[in-house]
């Protein structure tokens, strides 16, 4: 018996892509973080997806490029390749805004606008994601992962991480 | 307007080779010294944040790697954990073991400051690839020196004995520090062709940053600077041991797949 399955189209495949969660940020699809650049079908059907990583050293760089293959395979693309590029460099000013307030109720204060080639010592103005105060403390500049810094909101008590702006 | 890698003439070819695995070299070795605090650093918020700094290196000594890969297709993997020391070409400065807090935080603030200037230059890297791996890891070395900046003014103006450890660190890492603005063989034509950043002026941009604020704002005495240093290919006793370690895993099971 075949299955037979409608031609497969870019927007299906994008589709598919916004299913694909950041293993890291649940909350969060591949595309929702603006990780994926551009979606080409070939003559022969064969599909390249262009991503971008977040960070250099994400350990889930992998584990992202394994998903979204493995997506548009199960859309029946017979021939898949994820390519992945560092122009332009990702900022997380590409984090789509619907995506940013379910960071907030997930409790992750969303990045501040990406300021570029400025070299400070100082450190952006992050708002409490549960109570919304700026009366926060920065508790470790580096989180978790990559990605993210530990704050404390001094306003409601509670401890909470917040993506870099990058 | 940026140049293709074919424009690259054989001899800059095999400087600019030079080059990123010396680029790569440092950021591996000082990953390395990182990471040798995991599960001991004095609270865990600073045990996360040098395991986050040493992934971000290990993930700038990819990118370099990446673009060595493209110019003679070497593995990265194999770069990294197959060569011994003498083929490493790692600065001085970032083979010494560990030290105390203070001179982790300090070595790696001198090293954070350093490598967000000269990414900087790399931006307008007349060689693409380059361009564009600076730009990326631009973003990223600027979380870096921010941490580590704050690390070394706290550790200067907190206790006579943090102090004490922190001025100590100073005098110890302050000769060596040169080696990293040191130019490799066939640099200089690279840097004319708009390849490379000019070590000199990132040097400058460097001393303007640094300097005052370990001695104006944190109060530390500048020891004299070292004499001349010898180039890459002279490396401390330390680094052996140290691939020993790093390398081991890979070299008993050189063929796994899955890690």
């Amino acid at each position: 018996m075949t299955v037979t399955r409608s031609p497969l189209t870019t927007q299906a495949i994008w589709a598919a892509l916004a299913t694909v969660p950041d293993p890291e940020i649940p909350v969060v699809s591949v595309t929702d973080m603006g990780m994926v650049r551009d979606v080409q079908i070939g003559e022969t059907g064969a599909v390249t997806v262009t991503f971008t990583p977040t960070f250099s050293g994400c350990p889930a760089l992998h584990v992202i490029r394994d998903s979204i293959g493995q997506a548009v395979r199960d859309l029946g693309a017979a021939e898949v390749e994820v390519k992945s590029t560092l122009t332009p460099p990702w900022s997380t000013d590409w984090i789509r805004e619907d995506a940013r307030e379910r960071l907030r109720e997930y409790g992750i204060a969303p990045p501040a606008p990406a300021e570029d080639g400025l070299i400070q010592l100082q450190a952006d103005a992050t708002r409490c994601p549960r109570c919304a105060s700026f009366d926060v403390r920065m508790t470790g500049s580096f989180g978790p992962t990559l990605c993210k810094r530990l704050y404390v909101c001094d306003a409601c008590k509670e401890p909470f991480e917040g993506f870099k702006s990058v | 307007m940026t140049a293709p890698a074919t424009t690259l003439t054989e001899t800059q070819q095999a400087a600019l080779i030079r080059k990123l695995t010396a680029l790569a070299d440092d950021e591996i070795i000082l990953a390395q010294r990182g990471g040798e605090w995991t599960g001991h650093a004095p609270i865990l918020e600073e045990d996360i944040a040098l395991a986050n700094i040493a992934q971000d290196e290990l993930g700038h000594a990819g990118l370099y790697l990446e673009l060595r890969r493209a110019l003679d297709g070497t593995d990265p993997d194999a770069l990294a954990f197959t060569r011994s020391a003498d083929e490493y070409t790692s600065a001085r400065f970032v083979e010494r073991p560990k030290g105390d807090w203070a001179f982790t935080m300090l070595r790696q603030y001198l090293y954070d400051a350093y490598e967000a200037l000269w990414l900087d230059a790399a931006r307008h890297s007349s060689y693409a690839p380059l361009a564009e791996v600076a730009s990326k890891a631009f973003r990223e070395e600027r979380f870096h020196l921010q941490h580590t900046a704050l690390w070394v003014e706290r550790l200067a103006l907190g206790t006579p004995e943090s102090l004490r450890r922190t001025q100590d660190a100073l005098n110890a890492l302050w000769p060596d520090v040169g080696q990293l603005f040191q130019a490799e063989e066939g640099e200089a034509e690279l840097t004319a062709a708009g390849i490379l950043p000019d070590l000199g002026a990132v040097k400058a941009r460097w001393d303007g940053l640094v300097v005052p604020h370990l001695t104006v704002q944190c109060g530390l005495g500048l020891p004299p600077a070292g004499a001349e240093q010898p180039g890459r290919g002279h490396h401390t006793e330390h680094l052996a041991p140290l691939l020993d370690e790093m390398q081991r895993v890979y070299r008993a099971h050189p063929d796994a797949q899955l890690w």
